[in-house]
């Protein structure tokens, strides 16, 4: 089991602060935590809240059901309490107005007066919590710590202590073992996946849900000898990674879907130029700015054709926090060894969302380079012209795939061409030579497809219903599967893609046939994996769950929506 | 397949690659871009420059083939967009000489966004920009530096915007090196590229020449009446003057160097660039990542 704390106020109100000081006390505690963040896109106002899910076991999905309502507005009672469990309570200031039998008031607002600074008002409401969670202040003075000022450190634990005696214990949930595993949010996890690829170079322009990549790799900058370089748009930003990673370093940009669409030429340059290149889109709801700090997976179908022309791509779709540490290490590799733009697709849920994770592995490996890179060749070509001295940046090659120098190698040049070109580099116009390019560069992807990794199972390969879902879903779908186990043990398993172009097709035409039913399930309004599946497999799904309202799906809800249209027939 | 030029032979694998070689061009007769490039080796052969250190970056159009004619390190990347990938290349290798040779609608139209902030980061690149006021590879539109009441295919009532200055717009962007050249003055020219390759910063030149195809008002002649070095004496670091100096493009067209100021570099202020070697040469610190990591316990 676990328990569900919603912290819900106005822009400016402080809730991030405070939820994230409460995520690190439970995960202090033992607990594992998941906290799923609902922003609004304004600095101030509005309403906010963010979902603290804790417990002894793994938690992979949020739940719209809650035991604990801190409101820090009176808006967020109407809003939530009727979300409440059945022995679940409100925390509030004593002067919200409500009569809800389940509320706790409680002097923040005053206390905090009275300690003389208003904004340690939070301090107080956490110390409250933890004694309604019956839980001790051990670790509130080393948790303060990291999150506020140090010169309002004292006044901050004392209104915790003070929040702390003005209440009793309510719940109580036994913990588990998870004091020394990392809290991060998929976009950190995602960052240090880069910082563990020796990445060197990023540029993007600040958009929302992937700016926290941006700040996460600036803020480690120094030490670890990146530069984060905030371009004039994501037009630049992309040229700047291609600029960059032309030299030798790694080097990346990311961004969300309407950067992205300021990118997509450049995509091209990378497959024509064989530029290793990573990008990821941190999807939201379009088209146009959409739903800025909402969720969403609906650029799958865009990343995969975007920029004219035919060129070799690779697209991981990353399915939580462990994944997007693992991947992008990966993405980074893959990119270099053939020499191609790797897209990782996240989005706002997973971007923003802080789990509990075991800490990443971390290797010299990730950060190795493609070994026939950059090494002095053995000459026996013949040379053609003056710029031709044994090494060809385009030579044509069995699997197409060509070793790169680096420009300052001392023996030859490094050339770049977004016109079709010769094995030297050089643009031509030749039928032959164009036949020959295109195919040097499209059979990269032969290779490409036997390194592919096939989509996670989750429950029997024998299920009467397959749930087909990709990216992060797989944690709400991985709880709906053991929420169905309960009453129709067997019969419903997920298949969840992370490879998802080009989509790795052996289990899912191992598994299709055997099921009665295959529903994707999508954060999209086309069914746009269903189709891309169709397109790859022949295969059609019966059905679809969908959900385009900018709001993650829940292991609950998928769970209630497949009930309503499948398991009565 | 690109063809070496007749100047000297390549029946022998014996070839210097100390020297900076020509390819043939497909350029036209006449085109100002041949004394560029014939610049362009002099200015970096005199300043000693080792070819494979050197990287010309370039975006597209006539102008921006030149990085396919010399025998260096070459980027050809989009329209536009020869900037960002100059600047990232010299950020992360800044070992490097990094040369931007492309046209006026190359680098002032399509890419003038990259033009304004790429000043402001003053990176430690030359940019040449070959400004023949008309697009050359689309055959003959208005550039954004065509004079106003130019008459072309598409203009077939006469260009009714406002040229672009860049000489002004580099200077109001705070640029600490603006200068012009033209051509017909290949002397002045070398001198002038030599001058932007070794100022510390981002080097604007702007490169008058001749478009024998499409350009039929501002001609060799035409220019070859305008253009007025500037004297001995101009005081290049007056700001005012050359704000004043950027504003005279009439019956005379300045040339020569008309701001140089030493500002901080982009490699000066960067705090990972802070040690001074180039990050393409660093080691991966792996102690400072799992520093990061231990952070999130």
């Amino acid at each position: 089991m676990a328990l569900n704390i919603l912290i819900g106020g106005a822009a400016g109100q402080g809730i991030d602060t405070t939820a994230a000081i409460l995520e690190q006390l439970l995960k202090h505690a033992g607990y594992y935590v998941y906290a799923t963040r609902d922003f609004m896109s304004r600095v101030r106002g509005g309403h906010n809240f963010i979902l603290i899910r804790f417990g002894p076991d793994r938690i992979t999905s949020h739940s719209d059901r809650i035991d604990c309502l801190v409101a820090l507005n009176e808006e967020s009672v109407q809003l939530h309490a009727s979300q409440l469990a059945d022995k679940g309570f409100i925390l509030c200031d004593s002067s919200i107005p409500t009569d809800d039998s389940r509320a706790i008031h409680i002097e923040m607002t005053n206390t905090a007066k009275d300690l003389g600074n208003p904004r340690v008002f939070g301090s107080v409401a956490i110390g409250a919590l933890l004694r309604l969670l019956s839980l001790d202040l051990v670790h509130i003075a080393e948790t303060l710590k990291r999150h506020v000022p140090s010169s309002a450190l004292d006044l901050n634990i004392t209104a915790a202590e003070q929040g702390y005696d003005m209440v009793a214990p309510r719940l109580s949930e036994p913990a588990g073992d998870y004091r020394h595993y990392l809290t991060v949010s998929g976009n950190q996890a995602l960052a240090l996946g880069a910082l563990a690829s020796d990445v060197r170079f990023y540029a993007a322009y600040p958009m929302s849900p992937s700016t926290g990549i941006m700040e996460f790799l600036a803020e480690h900058g120094k030490d670890c000898d990146i530069v984060v370089e905030q371009a004039e748009d994501e037009i630049a930003a992309i040229n700047m990674a291609l600029g960059a990673s032309f030299t030798g370093v790694r080097a990346m940009t990311g961004t969300s879907g309407g950067g992205f669409c300021l990118m997509v030429e450049a995509l091209g340059l990378s497959g024509i130029a064989e530029i290793p290149l990573v990008v990821c889109d941190v999807q939201r709801p379009g088209p146009g700015t959409g739903l800025p700090t909402r969720t969403e997976q609906s650029d799958l179908r865009f990343v995969i054709s975007a920029a004219q022309g035919e060129f070799p791509r690779m697209v991981i779709a990353l399915r939580d926090q462990q994944d997007a540490y693992e991947q992008t290490i990966r993405a980074f590799r893959l990119a270099e060894r053939y020499r191609i733009p790797v897209i990782i697709l996240s989005d706002q849920y997973l971007a923003d969302t802080t789990s509990t994770v075991e800490p990443f592995m971390l290797t010299k490996s990730a950060a190795e380079r493609e070994a026939n890179d950059n090494q002095d060749l053995a000459d026996t070509t013949p040379k053609t012209s003056a710029f031709d001295n044994g090494y060809r940046n385009y030579q044509l090659t069995e699997d197409g795939i060509t070793p790169r120098v680096y420009p300052g190698h001392p023996n030859y040049f490094a050339a770049a061409d977004s016109d079709e070109h010769d094995e030297l580099g050089h643009i031509t116009e030749s039928p032959e030579v164009r036949h020959q390019m295109m195919n040097k560069r499209m059979r990269k992807l032969d290779k490409l497809k036997t390194e592919l990794q096939e989509p996670r199972l989750i429950g029997s390969p024998k299920c009467k219903t397959l749930l087909l879902g990709w990216g992060s879903l797989m944690g709400p779908l991985e709880e709906a599967i053991a929420l169905l186990e309960k009453d129709h043990p067997g019969q419903v398993s997920a298949l969840v893609f992370g490879d998802i172009f080009p989509l790795p097709v052996g289990q899912l035409q191992a598994l299709a046939p055997q099921a009665k039913r295959l529903v994707h399930v999508e954060q999209n309004a086309t069914g746009q994996l269903a189709s891309l599946i169709r397109e790859s497999t022949g295969i059609s799904c019966h059905s679809g769950i969908l959900k385009y309202d900018g709001r993650q799906l829940s292991g609950e809800e998928i769970v209630s929506r497949l009930k309503g249209e499948i398991i009565h027939e | 397949m690109s063809e070496k030029s007749s100047d000297k032979s390549t029946t022998n694998n014996d070839i210097s690659t100390a020297t900076f070689e020509t390819f043939e061009t497909a350029w036209c007769p006449g085109c100002g871009d041949h004394i560029i490039l014939t610049c362009l080796k002099r200015a970096l052969t005199e300043l000693g420059k080792n070819p494979h250190d050197v990287l010309i970056v370039a975006g597209i159009g006539q102008a921006a083939k030149t990085p396919q004619y010399i025998s260096a390190n070459a980027f050809c990347g989009l329209h536009g967009r020869a900037l960002p990938a100059a600047v990232a290349a010299k950020i992360a290798n800044e070992d490097l000489t990094v040369v931007v040779n492309s046209g006026d609608g190359d680098s002032y139209g399509e890419g003038g966004n990259h033009f304004i902030h790429n000043i402001r980061r003053n990176v430690d690149i030359a940019h040449f920009v070959h400004d023949n006021q008309i697009y050359g590879l689309t055959k003959g539109q208005a550039s954004p530096t065509s004079q106003t009441g130019h008459v072309t295919g598409v203009q077939v009532n006469g260009n009714i915007n406002i040229p672009l200055n860049p000489m002004l717009l580099a200077l109001a962007m705070g640029a600490g090196f603006v200068a012009r050249g033209f051509t017909g003055d290949p002397e002045q020219l070398v001198a002038l590229m030599k001058q932007a390759i070794l100022f510390k910063g981002y080097a604007l030149l702007d490169i008058l020449q001749p478009c024998v195809s499409f350009n039929k008002i501002n001609t060799f002649t035409d220019y070859k009446s305008r253009v007025t070095p500037l004297p001995d004496n101009y005081d290049r670091s007056d700001l005012n003057l050359a704000l004043k100096t950027a504003q005279i493009f009439d019956d005379k067209i300045p040339t020569g160097i008309l701001y140089s100021v030493e500002k901080p570099t982009y490699h000066a202020q960067q705090a990972a660039l802070a040690d001074g070697k180039s990050l393409v040469k660093r080691p991966f610190k792996l102690s400072a990542v799992k520093n990061v990591m231990e952070k999130l316990v």
